[in-house]
């Protein structure tokens, strides 16, 4: 019997706007002892789905139309909110993708994992703490005697979801629902993750329900894939079925989304457009303390027309990398020198004008737009500002970029978040082109945006490099992007580079043994 | 990605203007609001009122008639007349000239200031930030009174004299919210986009920081215009600011308050038109912060 059995459920949210159905008449099913994932961009109803199970839609707008969902003879749907509380945390635990939101940063980790066994399980003091600290271990804390006393803040990100993973475990599920766990981590640290999730549902008897965008981290560990379009299932299976026999259009596009092979670089590259020497950038927090190293004593040149792919885990320097040399962070010493002119000495009226041959894409097109400024706006700041072209030709300028980054010309009016996530980093491009820069940063710029629309947005980035002879350094921490858009890699670890070479060289004999530690921790490596 | 190339696009771009796309949306936006409509019309129909007052007032602003007295609103004297027959039409619309001039340019004072001040400090940051702020903190531990009094000691009493005091006075708290407004919004990656597309920092504040900011600003600039007309009034009742037989709303509102039991008409209608004129400021306040959202519904 299923531990989980969810029919034809149905929810919609009902807005001003009107009535939108989020998930239409999805059914899956949950093993004991098995994982199941679903599978879905963003705004599939993957979450919806699943938190609709626990009562956590707000109603009002969020409303369940129909559906059962039947969890040990119950069915969850038809529950009380009283009795789901009951339910909630102890048969079905939850964890969730930012661990950080999710602890309270002024209470200790032990505190917070002891506080369910102390109210729920009338435990002693003393009982609950060698629970807990069982926990911790189990969960793969090293010293959980000292965690226990520690802050949230202490913590990285990989420990704090470790910690979660422990929080979930306290009261023994029988079903833990994990929503992309793993999608704030670093990859090395998502592998380790991934195998705790693996290990804890094999060890103990549990269910996991696994919900991600990404197949390829699925692809390692779950039983049973399901893939969700815009609230409905359109094809499930095992892994291997729907890896190498996919029937729904739709998971083919995604399969054919995921960034594979390298590019074709046997062009000769042209002369050094950029040199970097010696270049540190240091953050002094105050007088005393001992200085941050974001970036240190880090050398290399980028040559005309080439994508110099620069890879790194959070931390690891490479955004401050790029954000020096767009001279938007402070350069402690060392120099910049572009097309033999030093950058590091640039200032005032000078550097104003060189900018326009340099320009930043950035991670998030929801951050990196001016909420106020229309499409319109936000192209003609840049045309104007360097005398690209005259007011009398704006409108032609515009739409020209707007051609070349594929956005529709009818959408000149609109503000940013009008746009998916995708439109808006097209307008971001188009920004960047405007100046007719010789060189871009782009800085992770394809992380925040579902897996089909970043293939798109890489194709039109490697097409407009071509078309405009671009030089660009593409910082990311997906080694499988780096792989796909680049010429040469940099590996950054802790604020140096550790590795640098052709991208073939890198991927196939990695020689520092934190690129070979990058490389195993791609996910999907096994079904791709 | 289609391209769409009909004549309606080629039209869109023709009526597109750099710059102006976010005040003319706003503009019709708040248009399609009927309350703040109503707002900025009665808010106008005032102002008007207060400029013709010499030629519009029934009375003259000095006529008594020590022998009607305190009579109730009738034909001759429509709201009424107070102890010393004088009309209490005229008084109120004299009174109005006073209190919205206060209310208005006192707080056009703060908020140049207050948004300037506050918004260099945020954007600006380190050691100026600092100095700028410990500035604004000084100032706010000066006793008020006691600095109004050293003023009117030193420039002896005139009404351009208290704009300035309350204005000064006010816009302490307009530079705190610009700073906090500033600071979270210079660490957003378009105004990073900005600096890298070469804008000046100056360019930067205009274009990009300060129509961001403008929620926050507008609804406290609708809070401070009824607030300086009061603090107004409690300068002039204790003889610091307008005095009789020069008078404002709120002047006109402490005497009424005394004799509210036997005439209560003198207490009502300046009272009238000041929560007329607060309703109307929140109205219009509430409709222009909605309409400068870009995010709010577009039609």
């Amino acid at each position: 019997m299923s531990l989980l059995n969810v029919e034809n459920l149905e929810v919609s949210f009902v807005t001003r706007n009107g009535t939108s159905k989020a998930v239409k008449g999805v059914s899956f099913t949950v093993e004991p002892k098995q994982i199941t994932a679903i599978i879905g961009e963003s705004g599939s109803g993957k979450s919806v789905s699943c938190y609709a199970l626990l009562g956590l839609i707000p109603s009002p707008p969020g409303r369940i139309d129909g559906g059962v969902a039947s969890f040990e003879g119950q069915n969850l749907l038809a529950l009380s909110e009283v009795e789901l509380r009951k339910i909630r945390g102890s048969d079905i635990a939850m964890i969730f993708q930012d661990p950080m939101t999710c602890l309270n940063p002024y209470l200790t980790i032990g505190e917070q994992l002891i506080e369910p066994l102390l109210i729920h399980r009338n435990l002693s003091r003393a009982d609950a703490k060698t629970r807990a600290i069982e926990l911790l271990n189990e969960v793969g804390i090293r010293s959980p005697d000292s965690t226990f006393d520690s802050f949230p803040h202490e913590f990285s990100g990989g420990m704090r979801q470790r910690v979660m993973i422990a929080m979930a475990l306290i009261n023994e599920p029988k079903l833990l629902i994990a929503d992309e766990p793993t999608t704030a981590l670093d990859v090395t640290i998502q592998a380790q993750i991934l195998r705790l999730i693996a290990d804890l549902q094999k060890h103990r008897d549990i269910g996991v329900l696994f919900i991600s965008h990404d197949l390829a981290v699925v692809s390692d560990i779950a039983d049973q894939i399901v893939v969700m379009e815009q609230g409905e299932v359109v094809e499930s299976g095992a892994p291997d079925a729907i890896f190498n026999h996919a029937q729904h259009p739709y998971t083919q596009k995604l399969l054919a989304a995921i960034p594979s092979g390298e590019r074709d670089s046997g062009e000769a590259k042209g002369d050094t457009l950029i040199n970097v020497r010696n270049l540190r950038t240091w953050f002094q927090a105050s007088s005393d303390s001992e200085p941050v190293k974001a970036v240190d004593d880090v050398s290399f040149d980028i040559h005309r027309g080439e994508i110099l792919g620069l890879v790194g885990e959070s931390g690891s320097g490479k955004s401050t990398l790029g954000r020096s040399i767009m001279r938007l962070a402070p350069i402690t010493s060392g120099e910049v020198t572009f097309d033999e002119m030093n950058l590091t000495a640039l200032a005032g009226r000078h550097l104003k004008n060189f900018r326009s041959r340099m320009q930043m894409i950035f991670q998030d097109p929801f951050a990196s737009l001016n909420p106020r400024m229309t499409v319109y706006d936000t192209l003609a700041e840049p045309l104007l500002l360097h005398n690209i072209c005259q007011r009398a030709n704006l409108d032609q300028h515009i739409a020209k970029l707007m051609d070349d980054v594929g956005l529709a010309r009818n959408f000149i009016r609109k503000y940013p978040h009008e746009f998916s996530g995708g439109q808006r980093q097209r307008i971001a491009i188009g920004r960047a082109l405007a100046t007719r820069p010789e060189f871009i940063v782009a800085d992770e710029p394809v992380s925040a945006l579902d897996v089909t629309i970043q293939a798109q947005i890489l194709d039109l980035l490697m097409a407009l490099g071509r078309e405009h002879n671009l030089t660009m350094l593409f910082v990311s921490h997906d080694m499988a992007v780096i792989r796909h858009i680049a010429d040469r890699v940099l590996v950054m670890y802790q604020g140096k580079v550790v590795e640098a070479g052709p991208v073939t060289q890198v991927f196939n004999q990695p020689q520092a043994p934190y690129t070979q530690s990058l490389l195993a921790s791609i996910p999907g490596a096994a079904m791709l | 990605m289609t391209t769409l190339q009909s004549s309606e696009s080629a039209d869109l771009l023709e009526n597109a203007e750099m710059g102006a796309s976010l005040w003319r949306d706003a503009w019709q936006r708040l248009r399609k609001n009927k309350m703040a409509v109503g707002g900025g019309i009665t808010l106008l129909l005032f102002i008007v009122i207060a400029l013709l007052t010499p030629w519009l007032a029934p009375y003259s602003y000095e006529a008594q008639n020590l022998d009607l007295g305190a009579s109730p609103p009738s034909a001759a004297h429509w709201l009424g007349t107070d102890v010393f027959g004088r009309d209490v039409l005229t008084q109120v619309m004299y009174g109005g000239r006073v209190s919205l001039a206060v209310g208005f340019i006192a707080t056009a004072v703060a908020l140049l200031i207050g948004v300037t001040w506050g918004a260099i400090a945020g954007y600006v940051g380190g050691r100026v930030d600092a100095v700028m702020m410990r500035i604004v903190d000084i100032l706010y531990a000066l006793p008020f009174m006691i600095f109004i009094v050293l003023l009117m000691v030193v420039f002896g009493r005139n009404v351009l004299l208290l704009f300035l005091a309350i204005g000064a006075v006010e816009w302490l708290t307009m530079a705190r919210i610009m700073r906090s407004q500033v600071q979270s919004l210079r660490q957003q990656e378009f105004v990073e986009a900005a600096i890298s597309l070469g804008l000046s920092p100056a360019a930067i504040i205009r274009r990009h920081v300060i129509p961001n900011a403008l929620g926050p600003i507008i609804v406290y600039t609708t809070l401070t215009i009824p607030s300086v007309m009061l603090l107004e009034a409690f300068l002039s009742f204790l003889g610091l600011g307008i005095q009789p037989p020069q008078t404002s709303w709120g002047l006109l509102i402490s005497y009424g308050a005394e004799t509210m039991e036997e005439y209560p008409w003198l207490l009502i209608f300046p009272g009238l038109a000041l929560t007329t004129t607060l309703f109307s400021l929140n109205f219009l306040g509430d409709g222009l912060r909605d309409a400068l959202d870009v995010r709010g519904s577009k039609d």
